[in-house]
């Protein structure tokens, strides 16, 4: 074999050291960014670790360190460190995989370190038929070929899972991929099309509509394409206060009219791991905000018609309907959560009803000018996490190529059997058996044995 | 009977496992051995039973879930995994002496769980951050990877401590231990297990993490210490497989990894802040 002069370059990246010394610099660098915390306002570093350390910090780009361009560049090593290993070995592996297996001088075989000897009183011909049908049996696939010395069969299984270890290679590069495609700062600086992969923010008051989101970190603008309405919101809180649920409903609207989501619903109940998704971008229960207005919802009954307000307290509301107006006299409030209102309701000829009701409840007001139906609840803006991700599928597949790389690289094995058949005492044969597994030999061992025994008391 | 008085009960016989494993280092009694292994496997049957009567008593209060959702539950269901693959390593490869080892992690988790104050041990009701089917997965799979990562450790230790003795007197503390190159082999299997665990772990805290808030990664402390003990694993497999790196060293990158899982699971809920401090109650 000669030796070729290596690239140097390439000797490097293809250099199994390096690859222990990049992932030992990426665990050593990234306990930095779990002890300085990251991300936060320049002026809570200089309260932390005083003016100059946080001025070091910010030089050195440690308090954005994984976006940093010494962090990256580290991930580009060993992203191409990953690429160069794999080129380099895969051909031996390719080789092996292909191999003429019995391309070999049989004097080998016996060299193998797992054989066993069996002796058949049967033909050369008739011991070879005896081991191919058998191997067939066992769900192998083997070969003959004559030599000198006699017959020699071969048959092997896994070879492909020599290539388990490459599967998680590439599978590694298919995440790292998947990452770049749905950065953000990838999208803005390089794509130039910041719409191309965000992440941001938007906060809808109850009854109100947006028709674009805030970037995050920076806080630009971002056009949806369409508006997303926030019709209602509510917490549930469990007995001991934690809160149990946060629920918008929301609706999409493209050019003012809604349109039917996945759930066949013109309305999406978004909750905390239910996000909703339209047209590539999703939107994530995140946050809510109270307020110290209300939403109130006024129909008559008999009239087709109902009024959808934000109103404060303390202000007489002017409705549609007849000369019937009302407000909010007092609230009962738990923490920020508004429990109880006080309504006054009137403006017709009897006396106004002043009555309390539960925070969202329906009241029913019986009135000579006719029945009302009154619902009044505090106000909430549902905060919400929205982003447009395109490289999350990449990062999904990767993920799942990596478990089956693994498991095929650590648990299966490429197993090859070997017999050669010579000539033995008077007319008989003896079979000359061995194997190997590139993996997890000892079990192999044990496979091995069973497979002669079993061969054996075939041919009693 | 409640769950509770169920996990006093296996608290107390993981500790008579690692006196009796520790009389069986110390004074060589394979009586003691046996006993140990049956203290152990008494004291996980008790805590399975405790687990499924901890989430019946869950549904019974109205709350209803898996008993992973705490630092008490992980606690105690991390004693229970590192308590079973150490006693599948026994069954396997019937090298009773590790228990020595790997007994006294199990007896810490669960004594920790039941006396620190700061562990809340009531059964809480789900936020909505954790009110779905991805917690089960994701809780499971990283904590079979720590219950492995507990024993290659307890190895590591094991090897160190062997190594370290001259004595062939197979009567000796030390002599009794296996043969090195048995314990290597062992700490190296149970590295590759842990890891595909810990692996599929740290995706499926991705995959939930995208669903929950929309990014799968975000490098706070919790996901950057896992993946820094990823990274340590990865270490010690390349080193193993391609520079071949045995014994020794990869006795202390086993012990290393531990330390780092150990911080990943509990030093980031206590010392750090960020978006996992549900276990910090």
């Amino acid at each position: 074999m000669t030796t070729k002069k290596k690239n140097p370059v390439w000797a490097f990246f293809s250099s199994v050291k390096l690859a222990l010394f990049l992932l030992f610099i990426l665990a050593a660098t990234s306990i930095i960014g779990t002890i300085i915390q990251q991300n936060q306002p320049f002026s809570s570093y200089v309260h932390e670790y005083g003016q100059k350390t946080a001025e070091l910090f910010q030089k050195l780009e440690l308090t954005d360190m994984y976006n940093s361009w010494w962090f990256l560049s580290l991930l580009g090593l060993f992203a191409i460190n990953l690429i160069v290993c794999s080129l380099e070995r895969i051909p031996n592996v390719i080789r092996l995989v292909r191999k003429d297996n019995l391309d070999i001088d049989p004097g080998r075989v016996a060299k193998m370190g797992l054989r066993k000897t069996s002796t058949l009183s049967c033909s050369l011909d008739e011991a070879a038929a005896a081991v191919s049908g058998f191997l067939k049996q066992k769900g192998w696939n083997p070969a003959r070929r004559a030599k000198e010395q006699g017959i020699l069969i071969f048959a092997q299984k896994g070879a492909w899972t020599r290539f388990g270890v490459y599967i998680v290679h590439l599978s590694i590069l298919v995440i790292l991929l998947g990452a770049v495609i749905g950065s953000p700062t990838f999208a803005k600086k390089v794509l130039n099309k910041p719409k191309f992969a965000f992440k941001g923010s938007i906060t809808i008051p109850e009854s109100r509509q947006t028709e674009y989101i805030y970037s995050l970190p920076g806080g630009e603008k971002i056009d949806l394409g369409f508006a997303v309405r926030c019709n209602f919101f509510t917490i549930e809180y469990y007995s001991n206060g934690m809160p149990k649920t946060y629920l918008s409903k929301v609706s999409v609207l493209e050019n003012g009219k809604p349109v039917v989501l996945a759930n066949g619903s013109t309305e999406w109940d978004l909750k905390v791991n239910k996000p909703l998704t339209y047209h590539g971008i999703t939107f994530y229960q995140s946050s809510y905000q109270p307020y110290s207005d209300f939403l109130s919802l006024l129909r008559k009954k008999g009239v087709d018609r109902e009024e959808k307000k934000i109103i404060s307290g303390g202000q007489q509301i002017k409705t549609g309907f007849d000369k019937i107006s009302f407000g909010i006299l007092n609230q009962e409030v738990r923490g920020e959560a508004v429990q109880r209102l006080k309504v006054w309701f009137g403006g017709d000829e009897a006396e106004p009803s002043v009555f309390w009701i539960g925070n969202g409840q329906k009241a029913i007001i019986k009135r000579p000018s006719g029945e009302y139906e009154l619902t009044v609840k505090q106000l909430y803006a549902t905060g919400v996490q929205v982003t447009r991700d395109p490289g999350v599928w990449f990062v999904y597949i990767g993920c799942g190529m990596m478990l089956f790389g693994l498991y095929v690289a650590f648990f299966m094995s490429h197993r090859k059997v070997y017999a050669l058949i010579s000539p033995g005492e008077g007319q008989g044969s003896t079979v000359l058996f061995a194997g190997s597994a590139h993996k997890n030999k000892l079990g192999f061992e044990k496979v091995f044995a069973r497979f002669v025994n079993e061969f054996e008391q075939r041919g009693q | 009977m409640n769950s509770s008085q169920l996990f006093g009960i296996t608290t107390l016989s993981y500790l008579f496992s690692s006196i009796l494993y520790a009389a069986l280092l110390i004074f060589k009694s394979k009586k003691a051995g046996r006993l140990g292994l049956w203290a152990a496997i008494f004291g996980v049957l008790v805590q399975t039973v405790a687990l499924g009567l901890r989430w019946y008593e869950s549904y019974q209060i109205g709350i209803g879930h898996a008993p992973l959702t705490n630092m008490y539950e992980s606690l105690v269901f991390f004693a229970w995994c590192t308590t079973i693959f150490y006693i599948y390593i026994e069954y396997r490869y019937k090298a009773s002496v590790v228990g020595a080892f790997v007994m006294p992690l199990a007896v810490a988790a669960m004594a920790y769980a039941s006396f620190a104050s700061r562990i809340n041990q009531e059964i809480s009701p789900l936020v909505p951050a954790l009110q779905s089917n991805w917690l089960l997965a994701h809780v499971i799979t990283c904590f079979i990877g720590y219950g492995a990562f507990a024993v290659a450790g307890g190895l590591g230790v094991m090897y160190l401590v062997k190594q370290r003795s001259t004595s062939t007197d197979p009567d000796s503390l030390t002599g009794s231990l296996p043969a090195l190159r048995i314990i290597d082999d062992l700490t190296h299997k149970t590295i590759i297990f842990g890891f595909m665990w810990l692996s599929a772990g740290i995706i499926t805290g991705a995959v939930w993490a995208n669903e929950a808030w929309g990014t799968y990664w975000s490098w706070d402390p919790k996901e950057t210490w896992s993946i820094i003990t990823w990274f340590i694993y990865a270490l010690t497999l390349h080193a193993r497989f391609t520079r071949g790196w045995s014994g020794k060293r990869i006795a202390w990158l086993a012990i290393l990894g531990f330390v780092s899982v150990f911080f990943t699971y509990f030093g980031v809920n206590f010392l750090l802040a960020g978006l996992h401090s549900y276990g910090s109650s």
